[in-house]
């Protein structure tokens, strides 16, 4: 595990594009610079090209054109493995692997490493996680749905990598747990110096944990800003969009509060 | 002791032999449909032309696959200048190996399909190689799927097993042929039985691999493993000893042919060598088992070769023809004609007595005018024979209907009115004991079918061999063949070849 001192690296894309066959473009020529240790959340309505972008910079998904870089190197050099080992990876769907327990699970990426004694190790995640190290012997389907995704995060974070790529990671989980997970991963975050890039469709989530908010439309980033100046207005039309859905609930419930 | 148990005492060799075939046939199968099975995941339309393929060769009756090596093997042998075996294990190993492909490749491919895409994802977003995706998490989330497929594919191979004695590879189908083609149901049932033990046996230590595998109990997948690798090990355990010298020696597949094996086993033994039985090959293969390698000796007939393996149509006299077969085979493939038997078993057509008499019928003249309001019965193959084609050139016989049985069914046709007349064998017991009226052929249409004793070329020289085989020429009349034969074709009070070659051999005083 990175000590608190040390920073996540530094993420640039340049002139990314993804054209699918057919024509359909998911990304459509984005540039942008993620400083190292930041907290980003890149949201978007369904099909805008969030999950894309993210995914171009593990190489799960290949750019059809423009260079993604990790600390000013390209990530089309080298083995796509090697990349990925190196990034902690999140998503939605969680993927346990169901023949393997919980601790085979987090000790995966120890084990592809060469690691041997992983125990340590792992009972170390489970704790990072807030899950209790007697899981380590439970089957995935054992576990609850948020109790899981805990699981796919202490995972991602088994060989200390400085980068974490979370895609829609609590979008399946109960409100409480979405909560409760999103503040333990930003203290995570805060903890192991982490860079962190997040993507969500839920605007409120992106307002509360992240400190630089993207927001993207038909494969283009069109509001870069920080939470306060999304919520000041400064990002446009879309971002303001976005971040009315929030707001006027947060209104009426304290119109409610207020009423009673 | 029973039939039965006798019976089982012929099992053990034919079971080992049984098991070895199958598990090889598998093994063979997983090694090629198991990369088929992950490349066809990947690609699909490799996954079309292979699935394609496979469901073909199960469209292929298992009888016709294995039969169809025999002359794809000649073929290929004959390309690469010889030495490929087309007869005995090789062609039963490919033929079988055919069959057990489909089951592993469709439960292969239809397991990787069916892998959870989030759990694919998570291997890559590891960082897993593609052999590491494979290896930790493809193949043990595919395994119960394909565990499924690899023991039905078992199961086919040990049935279809069975089916592999009429390319001359022994296995427990010895027993059910020999059985049928006699009438031994003790016999059958012997073959039966332990085939279909040996099936359950392998089937449930598979579903103890598959069970095993499925809730992660690896002492269970090795014990089960181990009891299957121990029982191909008991089965490979009689090949490690060294063997004396064995004689193989070939018989068709009816009770005459049964017979003179035992006959000339038991004189072979007599002169210290060991013997070996390949019995129930097919007519159009035993030559060229002979001529080959895989068996020593057989008895033919002589209008057989004649017809068939020389293509003659004219009918010299019966030592002419012998004598000219002689040269034919020593000349073309090195094979020894040690001589004549002393009888004739040559195709001839039976009425019942009474039926012959009533509508005067006493030669294929007199066939061929009342054949429009009869019904043929033959045995499997004599519709397809040259013998047949000279009947109907030679007399312009049309029956209202022909019917194909084998030979035991093909006399209780014949006896119950089903069929008027049968396309017989002139040294079967059954013609004189159901007084059957043999019907004279007075345009010389079918050759004469001397019995022959054949030698392969690499014991043609055999002096102590010759020595041994040399006695039973011009030694068996047909009435002591016929006989002999009617002992084990009779339906009361039936006994086995073996008996029936000790009862002939003491009749003829060898």
């Amino acid at each position: 595990m990175p000590d608190s001192h040390s920073t996540g690296p530094s993420v640039a894309f340049d002139a990314v594009t993804k054209r699918y066959r057919g024509g359909a473009v998911a990304v459509d020529d984005v540039s942008l610079e993620i400083a190292g240790g930041a907290f980003v959340a890149l949201v978007g309505s369904s099909g805008s090209g969030k999950s894309t972008l993210l995914k171009m910079i593990n190489r799960l998904i290949v750019p059809s054109a423009g260079l993604v870089r990790i600390d000013g190197t390209d990530v089309a050099e080298g083995a796509a493995p090697a990349l990925r080992r190196r990034i902690g990876y999140v998503f939605q769907n969680i993927g346990l692997f169901p023949h393997m327990t919980v601790g085979e699970n987090v000790a995966i990426g120890l084990r592809l490493a060469g690691g041997r004694d992983t125990a340590a190790r792992v009972a170390a995640l489970l704790d990072l996680v807030d899950l209790p190290q007697a899981f380590a012997v439970r089957m995935p389907d054992a576990l609850s749905g948020g109790q899981r995704q805990r699981v796919g995060v202490a995972r991602a974070l088994a060989t200390a990598p400085g980068l974490l790529l979370l895609d829609e990671p609590f979008g399946a989980l109960d409100p409480v747990t979405r909560d409760q997970l999103g503040t333990a991963v930003r203290a995570l975050h805060d903890r192991l110096g982490l860079t962190t890039i997040m993507v969500t469709h839920d605007m409120a989530e992106a307002l509360i944990l992240a400190d630089r908010v993207l927001v993207m439309d038909a494969g283009r980033i069109v509001a870069d800003a920080t939470p306060q100046a999304l919520l000041a207005g400064q990002g446009g039309a879309v971002a303001d969009a976005l971040v009315a859905v929030p707001r006027e609930q947060a209104r009426r419930l304290r119109a409610l509060e207020e009423g009673a | 002791m029973s039939p039965f148990l006798e019976a089982m005492t012929r099992v053990p060799p034919l079971l080992a032999a049984h098991l070895l075939l199958a598990a090889a046939a598998l093994a063979l199968g997983l090694a090629i449909s198991l990369p088929l099975a992950i490349w066809s995941a990947r690609r699909p339309g490799v996954a079309r032309v292979a699935l394609a393929f496979a469901s073909l060769v199960q469209t292929i009756p298992s009888l016709a696959l294995l039969a169809l090596f025999y002359p794809l093997l000649l073929f290929v042998s004959g390309l690469v200048g010889g030495g490929i075996p087309a007869l005995g294990f090789l062609p039963s190993l490919l033929a079988l190996t055919l069959y057990a492909l489909l089951p592993i490749l469709r439960n292969g491919v239809t397991g990787l399909a069916g892998i959870d895409p989030a759990v694919i994802e998570a291997a890559d977003g590891i960082g897993m190689t593609a052999w590491q995706k494979l290896r930790l998490v493809e193949a043990p989330l595919v395994a119960p799927v394909l565990m499924a497929g690899v023991r039905t594919a078992a199961v086919w191979t040990i049935g279809a097993a069975t089916l592999s004695t009429t390319v001359g590879q022994p296995s427990l189908g010895d027993l059910i042929f020999a059985g049928l083609q006699t009438q031994n149901w003790a016999l059958v049932l012997a073959g039966c039985v332990s085939a279909a033990g040996l099936a359950l046996a392998v089937d449930a230590l598979l579903g103890l691999i598959e069970r095993g595998i499925a809730t992660r109990r690896r002492g269970r997948v090795y014990g089960a493993g181990a009891v299957l690798l121990l029982g191909v090990l008991a089965a490979l355990a009689p090949l490690a000893v060294p063997r004396s010298p064995t004689i193989v020696i070939g018989a068709k597949n009816f009770s005459e042919q049964y017979i003179l094996a035992r006959v000339i086993g038991h004189r072979l033994e007599q002169a210290g060598y060991r013997v070996e039985y390949r019995e129930g090959l097919g007519s159009a293969v035993i030559y060229g088992a002979l001529s080959s390698g895989p068996i020593d000796v057989y008895v033919d007939y002589a209008g057989t070769l004649w017809t068939n393996a020389m293509r003659r149509s004219d009918t010299p006299a019966r030592p002419a023809m012998v004598a000219a077969i002689g040269a034919w085979s020593a000349q073309t493939s090195g094979v020894r004609l040690l001589g004549a038997l002393g009888f004739e078993n040559a195709y001839a057509f039976a009425m019942r007595g009474e039926a012959a008499r009533a509508k005067g019928i006493v030669s294929l003249d007199d066939l061929a005018r009342a054949a429009p309001g009869l019904t043929l019965g033959s045995d499997l193959e004599f519709l397809e024979r040259p013998e047949w084609a000279a009947v109907q050139r030679a007399y312009p016989i049309r029956f209202a209907a022909t019917h194909a049985y084998s030979p035991t069914f093909m006399y209780r046709a014949l006896e119950s009115g089903q069929v008027d007349v049968i396309s017989a064998f002139s040294s079967d017991g059954r013609i004189a004991a159901e007084h059957l009226t043999v019907l004279t052929d007075p345009r010389r249409a079918i050759p004469g079918y001397d019995a022959i004793l054949l030698l392969a070329p690499k014991r043609a020289k055999d002096a102590r061999l010759v020595a041994a085989l040399k006695p039973l020429v011009g030694r068996i009349p047909v009435a002591s063949m016929r006989e002999a034969n009617y002992l084990v074709d009779r339906d009361r009070g039936k006994v086995s070849p073996e008996d029936a070659a000790r009862w002939l051999e003491r009749r003829l005083g060898l």
